[in-house]
């Protein structure tokens, strides 16, 4: 006679050590990112620095770009997060399931093109200034929310589905208490990408009247001071890795319990 | 003897679920999945739909709870048709166990469970109450399971949470979709009981699928064996599929072990005693061994004091005296009773020996003894029945 099956539990709850490790291990990035910031501003403060470059490097002028630049980013994905969901959620509707290549196949063009030229052609037909940027970002970033979104909603079990519309859930309440949460670590994937997109493609808005730290790096490169260009450069890559580190937290911190191997 | 009814005796005045030549068609494939069918699911019975894979018990009962709607024909739910209804609402008031379980795996079992409660926008106290009740109901331990999620539990105890889940609400209605099916043997047949013991104490009406024909007779009052297109071939109590199946197919799909199975189905209380001389411990030697021969068995059951099985002796024994101190015979086992199958009293008997086995009612008094011939008899009702001579009778126990 065989044994009854032993329980399949298993113990979730992580050691308190290992808990603080994975909370420092986490600490290290935003810790290293505040040094080099640190360190920068040291350099920038020993360079003999001419008239020009001190207009450029003044603290307030940079905190105004570096506040700008994150605008355009936050603003542009939080825009493309709630259109593309949104489309994401339309087109994995059984009614609307057969639209969902062509939403991909139009959201792909948007990011075929490079992102200089979606900029040139937006100003072309649009006009100039931070709105026509945004309008770039949002057209640029658009793809990699909405594929997630048809991936993680359409990589829901089935069975859970049925299970929730069979015990009398309505359709919106099985999307917003089943298929989302369980899509949520697949879309925030997504989004974590269209940020890391926009944070690099901002430095593009410049050339639109965007503002942002590519104005930094274009007048470190026009006016020929290396200084202004290495500081707007380093700004910029600090602040593409504290957004991702930013998101990465979010995502963890988003994904339903439960779901972790 | 032939018939003995599990479903209660008096016909239920209406069906609690009715299908009315339902048919449904799937795009794209030239047979109906469910072909014409007519079913009726009197109120508090389980009634259990059994099937090869892929014969349309699924779509079924997803006609019956509109996950799909029916091409032809009517479905009624406590005599509504379900067509005039809102499906969202139609479902809470069933309960639904899917094949796959379907535990949500982002939410908690307690989660999990209320689902349905939350639904109807349950308060919050209630809800918590309702969600123990039911683990407890299932024999899980709310405390430990939960706030448990469901990849850290078996598929057992997932299947519990299952069953607990669709009942939530209190449905009045149950379907369950092979709610066993993947679950190894023992932890099925345990789940199966404790299926038993709550549809013993609550009642509900409950249509149940399953391509496992043992399931079928072990679970339902009565059974729908189904062919292809869900045509119902024979809805009966098992026992009467058991021992008239309607046509071949249902023969040969209830398989070669009925008769065996049918032992799984009677009670030794059903069973005519076998007559075998049953004596006092104290009477006198000679007259038990005039009694054994008279009666023609190959032993007499002795009793003790207090009217328990004893020992069995044999004629031989009882001529032989035995020696001063040693009692004559093999200890008689009083394990049987009048609730137990007849299954179990075959082993009884063959564990036995001595052809016959005693079943004991309250405080282990003698209440019949039971033999291979009144196992046969009951097995196959077709049979004429041989008591009619003692000495015939005797002869074929021998034998």
């Amino acid at each position: 006679m065989a044994a009854p099956p032993a329980p399949a539990t298993v113990e979730t709850a992580p050691t308190a050590s290992s808990g603080a490790r994975r909370v420092l291990a986490g600490l290290a990035l935003p810790i290293s990112l505040a040094i080099v910031t640190a360190l920068l501003l040291l350099w920038l403060a020993a360079q003999p620095l001419d008239s020009i470059e001190r207009r450029q490097l003044d603290l307030g002028v940079l905190a105004r770009r570096l506040v700008e630049h994150l605008e355009l980013t936050l603003l542009s994905t939080a825009i493309v997060v709630a259109l593309a969901v949104a489309l994401g959620i339309a087109l994995t509707r059984p009614r609307l399931r057969p639209l969902a290549p062509l939403g991909v196949a139009v959201a792909n063009i948007g990011q075929a093109v490079p992102s200089i030229g979606l900029l040139v052609l937006i100003a072309i037909v649009a006009g100039i200034g931070p709105d026509k940027a945004i309008l770039a970002l949002v057209a640029y970033s658009f793809l990699p929310i909405l594929r997630n979104t048809l991936v993680g909603l359409g990589g829901v079990d089935r069975s859970l589905i049925e299970a929730g519309r069979g015990m009398g859930m309505s359709v919106w309440q099985t999307l917003r208490r089943v298929e989302l949460p369980l899509a949520v670590p697949v879309i925030l994937a997504g989004v974590r990408t269209a940020l890391a997109i926009n944070v690099g493609t901002a430095t593009l808005a410049t050339f639109v009247d965007g503002g942002g730290l590519g104005d930094t790096i274009t007048a470190g490169i026009r006016l020929g001071r290396e200084t202004v260009l290495v500081a707007g450069a380093a700004l910029t890559a600090v602040l593409a890795l504290a957004l991702d580190w930013a998101a990465g937290w979010i995502e963890s911190a988003l994904r339903p319990r439960g779901l972790d191997p | 003897m032939a018939e003995t009814p599990i479903s209660p005796a008096a016909p239920p005045p209406a069906a609690a679920i009715r299908l009315e030549a339902v048919t449904k068609r799937y795009r794209g494939q030239a047979e109906p999945a469910v072909d014409a069918l007519t079913l009726e699911v009197r109120p508090r019975e389980l009634l259990v739909m059994v099937g090869p894979s892929g014969c349309g018990k699924t779509t079924t009962l997803r006609l019956i709870n509109r996950l799909l709607d029916a091409d032809e024909g009517w479905i009624t739910v406590d005599g509504e048709d379900t067509a005039s209804l809102d499906p969202d609402a139609l479902r809470t008031r069933i309960g639904y166990v899917i094949q796959q379980v379907g535990l949500f795996p982002h939410m908690t079992v307690a989660e999990n469970v209320a689902t349905v409660p939350r639904v109807l926008g349950w308060d919050r106290a209630r809800i918590a109450r309702r969600a123990e009740e039911l683990l407890e109901l299932l024999g899980l331990d709310p405390a430990d399971f939960g706030d448990r999620f469901p990849r850290e539990l078996s598929g057992g105890q997932a299947q519990r949470v299952g069953v607990a889940r669709a009942m939530a609400a209190d449905p009045p209605i149950l379907l369950m979709d092979e709610p066993f099916g993947s679950l190894d043997p023992i932890t099925r047949a345990r789940l199966q009981d404790e299926l038993l013991r709550i549809q013993g104490s609550l009642a509900k009406t409950i249509l149940l699928v399953t391509h496992d024909i043992d399931e079928a007779i072990k679970l339902g009052d009565r059974i729908a064996i189904v062919d292809r297109g869900a045509r119902a071939l024979q809805v009966a109590a098992p026992e009467r599929v058991l021992s008239d199946p309607a046509d071949d197919y249902v023969r040969e799909f209830v398989g070669s072990g009925a008769a065996l199975r049918r032992l799984g189905l009677l009670r030794v209380r059903e069973l005519e005693p076998g007559h075998w001389p049953a004596l006092p411990r104290a009477a006198e030697r000679h007259v038990v061994r005039d009694e054994l021969i008279a009666s023609g068995r190959p032993a007499a059951l002795l009793l003790d004091e207090a009217g328990r099985p004893w020992r069995w002796v044999t004629a031989r024994e009882l001529e032989r005296g035995g020696e001063p101190g040693t009692e004559p015979g093999v200890p008689a086992s009083a394990e049987l009773t009048p609730a137990a199958t007849l299954h179990e009293a075959l082993d009884a008997i063959v564990r036995g020996g001595v052809g016959a086995a005693a079943a004991v009612g309250d405080g282990g008094a003698l209440h019949a003894i039971v033999d291979l011939e009144a196992i046969m008899a009951a097995a196959d009702p077709s049979r004429p029945s041989q008591r009619t001579a003692g000495g015939e009778e005797a002869g074929l126990v021998r034998s």
